[in-house]
């Protein structure tokens, strides 16, 4: 699934997008767009919305403004036209009342075209690995990751590719040790494992270097250089600065404040 | 040209046919060892059954007469309280360790996921309840005409009670001390099923034909085994979706 030439065409688009948690606006007026081959490092502080924002593009929040396009068309169904697209280059976030009416009259205009169907499309190039690894203490690091791994994809990952995953990551002679005798970064290296393992086109990490040590983050960065030669890209959160060359920063805190005067604190 | 498009087409529906059932046999199998590996989510139930049964006739009286009018009703009571019981933990600890996010992002459809989780809950929870109820009918002293339609209607409501109450359990799963209000929700819904389970029992006592109250139960499982899944599975979505 992966493209092998690296055309570098823009997979994830960002339109005017803001979210916000109650009444509190995090952040507004996002404009950005990660193309094919690009390790965007998403940082802030904490409490800004990153995780936030990493859940509205994988769909698990759907309650934000504006539009999160995948390969174009935009994942809640909608299909947007060139001239939102201008606009959405340029940051002109006053004209974004504008370009929300627009954009639902395009709703209306292209309902047959937008389906559900994109929002599957875009689950199955997608692998996420959130705060929480979803790796059971009682199990071992073999049957979770075989478990994790085949939920995901539509082919089977035979047990030798699940070991060879798991040799990967450096739990080569842990595969039969339950959960709770792991230590909490070697639980962290079962969900990572799931990096070695998979066709998806883009990885969505939170904190993905969480508990790990500086071995390890050398060796997962080399796998995210290598995936975004491969044509893939990879969005993650994180406080440490990797030493990736061609890391791009999206600082979220560019876009907290008064973008659209929302509410007055 | 078009009988290598319909092969392709037939590989391909094949291909995600097999890819379900694996889906469901490798949660199935999974949920299995969690099950076995943390025995004492398993064994609570059926002791809590055990412990209430056997103090009632501490409580109520010795005599048999007495009892065995009340047995009936009391089994199927405490065989419901123990279900509700264990309800509670059903997909908490999938919320809590991110599994279920996992699920939902999955490609593979969250009913089938959710199916083969609340069968195993049963499994591990009704069934065993099912199997130890004739011998707690004993110390009850249940007129034996009793044991086998006990069993079957526990066999068969049970099963319900744990599709029901996972409806319950995924709505409650993002609260914290989501019990209460479990309790609340479920409880409503567990009417029908003891009203009918218990006098499928009791009209067996008393020598009248039980098959139509056991019918019911049994379409009473065949609605919550097809149409539960798709509750629980948009609850589930609800709950982590915020």
């Amino acid at each position: 699934m992966v493209n092998k030439s690296p055309s570098h065409h823009s997979l994830l688009t960002f339109k005017q997008v803001a979210c916000h948690r109650d009444d509190r606006v995090l952040f507004s007026g996002l404009n950005y767009t990660i193309n094919s081959g690009d390790i965007v490092q998403i940082t802030g502080a904490n409490g800004i919305g990153k995780t936030t924002l990493l859940r509205a593009i994988i769909g698990l929040l759907q309650d934000y403004e504006g539009d999160i396009c995948w390969r174009g068309q935009s994942l809640d169904g909608r299909v947007i036209d060139k001239d939102i697209d201008k606009s959405a280059n340029g940051n002109t976030a006053n004209e974004s009342t504008d370009n929300e009416s627009n954009a639902n009259e395009n709703t209306d205009k292209n309902a047959n075209k937008g389906t559900g169907n994109h929002r599957y499309d875009f689950t199955s190039e997608l692998l996420f690995i959130g705060h929480l690894a979803g790796v059971k203490q009682s199990l071992t690091p073999r049957e979770n990751l075989q478990f994790l791994a085949n939920l995901h994809g539509t082919t089977a990952y035979s047990l030798d590719q699940v070991d060879d995953a798991l040799a990967q990551v450096g739990l080569y002679g842990y595969e039969d040790m339950p959960g709770h005798q792991l230590s909490a970064g070697q639980n962290r290296r079962i969900a990572l494992a799931r990096l070695y393992l998979n066709q998806a086109t883009i990885w969505v990490l939170d904190e993905p270097y969480t508990a790990l040590d500086t071995q390890a983050i050398k060796k997962l960065e080399a796998l995210f250089v290598r995936h975004a030669e491969q044509g893939g890209c990879v969005v993650f959160t994180s406080h440490q600065a990797p030493a990736i060359q061609t890391l791009r920063i999206l600082s979220l805190s560019d876009y907290v404040g008064d973008h659209k005067g929302n509410l007055d604190e | 040209m078009s009988s290598s498009q319909a092969e392709s087409q037939v590989n391909a529906s094949r291909s995600s046919a097999t890819s379900l059932y694996s889906t469901l046999f490798s949660v199935f199998r999974r949920e299995l060892r969690i099950a076995f590996r943390q025995q004492s989510d398993m064994i609570n139930p059926i002791l809590f059954f055990l412990m209430v049964v056997t103090m009632m006739p501490l409580g109520i009286s010795p005599q048999a007469s007495v009892l065995s009018e009340l047995a009936p009703g009391l089994l199927w009571v405490i065989a419901l309280l123990a279900c509700l019981l264990s309800l509670d933990g059903l997909f908490r600890s999938d919320y809590e360790d991110g599994t279920l996010e996992q699920c939902i992002l999955s490609t593979q459809p969250l009913y089938f996921i959710v199916l083969a989780k609340v069968m195993v809950h049963w499994l591990t929870t009704g069934l065993p309840l099912t199997l130890v109820a004739p011998l707690l009918g004993v110390l009850l002293s249940l007129p034996t005409d009793g044991f086998v339609p006990l069993w079957l209607s526990l066999m068969l409501g049970t099963a319900t009670l744990s599709f029901v109450g996972a409806i319950g359990a995924a709505l409650t799963v993002s609260l914290r001390k989501g019990g209460l209000l479990l309790s609340l929700i479920i409880m409503p819904l567990y009417v029908p099923v003891l009203i009918f389970g218990a006098s499928t029992v009791r009209y067996a006592v008393e020598g009248v034909a039980y098959g139509s109250t056991l019918a019911v139960l049994g379409g009473f499982f065949a609605l919550a085994f097809v149409l539960a899944p798709l509750a629980i599975a948009g609850a589930l979505r609800m709950s982590v979706e915020e």
